[in-house]
């Protein structure tokens, strides 16, 4: 009895750790002071400020979009690898399988330096493109190790079935992988999605003033101090990607189902 | 006729595959490799001949004190994040089934809130009239607020804070995949609870361990942002280090050897993971 207690006690300590600073941050929204210290009563005033807020607002828009975009791409892309690594067998498969647990592994930075050191050579202007290229780099591999999870767990036979029934690469794909494996490539999105819209370093350095997003904004603004709009901004994102999760989430069970 | 359109789709596919990693990853990383080993250049940032003077400047008192400082907060930070997210892997690994997907979702929530904002509010926990302060005067563990925030320290936290996630969730994979009987089976052999958990639990979990390890400590000496954010004026990790060079000195070369030891590392320690008994597929891959 006491035993449990202690448990329960210290998973719940955890959890505190891991929740109060964004509690902190939905709080503060919420703050009559400009300063995120101490409380000096309810206001909602910092929304108002935040809706009026364009260029803080573009930036938020163009973070959606480019995680969007990122993740759609990373999903395309791993879901094919991850298709490919488990019906062929080929040369290089090994390299492959490397080259993707090396990606996940690798500090960000590492790749940041290596990305944009390509695209300076290249003559590739940085901005969207490059942000969209890098962010798909460093998504796919989950993808596809996510639906590789996937494939390597259904009857294989149901491929085989399909393929006897004369059924073409194309249609083998289409008609009866995607189907199946779609709440793993759904997962993958998820994951590429939340990856991709926090990312700080990898954008920082493939970034150029063209194309202004969310992190970069704010990264600029911690040195001199964040304002409370900001605070409420994240606020908002917050709610808005737990309802999109939940609700996804809740889709895939009830498909399973 | 169809055979042949099957074997255009998969070598469509596996030449598209070798075309995006070798553009992507190998390219990019044999450029940093490559540019380790030149000089730096004012108008076209690289020049030649070949030398080895960049990883030399590693050894320069300045950066080698940092790289040392870095490595120390990494360090204490894997160790803290162990310490903490093991039990904590284990009771979840061992809750009712039907509770575990919950408690992991719990854990992955805070990441939906952007990163930096939440190393910002650890601001105002960690100053010196912060929550962390006014409680410990309250419960009388010190008698005047303690300068935290902007040390080494509040790296520390913040790092920690920042990274406990990826070593809960490998731990966490590896203990829900261990077998309860084994438990029981030393038990019955006449081990103690806490000699069953050393003897049994701990090495059975061994990869998910090194896989958590990795998972922290690496990015543990490059999250730049955590140390621009908490840290003071002499709190500088690898990763502000290689930043600065870039961004800043515009040196290349010296930016890319420090990039290249890092890469060395950490091929070392996931060449160790592989080999620390893993799927007989992962083995293999190297």
């Amino acid at each position: 009895m006491v035993k449990t207690f202690f448990k329960g006690l210290y998973t719940f300590a955890v959890y505190v750790f891991l929740y109060a600073p964004l509690i902190i941050t939905i709080v503060f929204s919420f703050n009559k002071s400009r300063y995120s210290v101490a409380w000096e009563g309810f206001t909602t005033q910092w929304y108002g400020k935040m809706i009026q807020n364009t260029g803080l607002l573009d930036s938020a828009v163009n973070s959606l979009f480019l995680a969007a975009t990122a993740a759609t791409v990373a999903t395309v892309v791993g879901t094919i690898t991850a298709v490919a690594l488990h019906r062929y067998r080929f040369i290089g498969q090994k390299v492959v399988y490397g080259s993707l647990s090396v990606i996940m592994m690798s500090p960000e930075i590492i790749m940041a330096i290596s990305l944009v050191m390509l695209f300076v050579i290249l003559g590739i202007p940085l901005g969207f493109t490059t942000l969209l290229l890098s962010h798909t780099v460093f998504c796919f591999p989950f993808v596809t190790m996510t639906v590789l999870a996937r494939l390597k767990g259904f009857n294989k036979h149901i491929v085989e079935a399909a393929a006897d029934l004369g059924a073409s690469e194309v249609d083998i794909v289409r008609r009866v992988l995607i189907p199946l494996l779609f709440p793993a490539i759904l997962a993958g999105w998820l994951m590429s999605f939340t990856l991709s819209i926090d990312d700080v370093i990898i954008s920082f350095f493939v970034n150029g003033p063209s194309y202004e997003i969310l992190p970069l904004k704010i990264y600029s603004m911690v040195r001199t101090g964040v304002k409370p709009d900001v605070n409420a901004l994240c606020a908002v994102l917050f709610t808005l990607t737990f309802t999109v999760v939940m609700v996804s989430y809740h889709l895939v069970k009830e498909k399973k189902a | 006729m169809l055979k042949s359109a099957d074997a255009f789709c998969r070598s469509a596919v596996l030449y598209f595959i070798f075309i995006w990693l070798g553009l992507m990853v190998f390219i990019p990383n044999l450029l940093v490799l490559l540019a380790s080993f030149l000089s730096k250049d004012p108008r076209y940032f690289l020049s030649l001949p070949l030398n080895l003077e960049n990883y030399k400047a590693l050894f320069d008192t300045v950066l080698f004190g940092v790289i040392l400082k870095s490595l120390n907060i990494a360090f204490f930070t894997t160790v803290f994040c162990l310490l903490v997210g093991y039990p904590f892997a284990y009771f979840i690994a061992r809750s009712p089934k039907e509770w575990r997907s919950l408690f992991l979702m719990l854990i992955i929530v805070p990441f939906w809130t952007n990163s930096l904002i939440r190393n910002y509010a650890l601001i105002s926990i960690l100053s010196t009239n912060g929550l962390l302060n006014s409680f410990l005067l309250k419960i009388g563990l010190i008698s005047q607020p303690i300068q935290i925030l902007y040390s080494d320290w509040a790296v520390f936290i913040g790092m920690s804070y920042t990274l406990l996630p990826f070593m809960i969730l490998p731990l966490y994979a590896t203990l829900e995949k261990l077998d309860q009987n084994l438990l029981e089976a030393a038990r019955d052999l006449g081990a103690g609870s806490l000699a069953a958990f050393f003897k049994v639990v701990v090495p059975m979990s061994f990869p998910g361990i090194v896989a958590g390890c990795i998972m922290v400590f690496l990015p543990a000496l490059s999250l730049f942002y955590v140390s621009d954010i908490l840290g003071g004026a002499n709190s500088t990790v690898v990763g502000s280090v290689i930043r600065n060079k870039f961004m800043i000195a515009r040196d290349w070369p010296v930016g890319s050897a420090i990039s290249v030891i890092l890469t060395v590392f950490m091929l070392f320690l996931l060449k160790f993971y592989y080999k620390s008994g893993n799927s007989e597929e992962e083995q293999t891959i190297w």
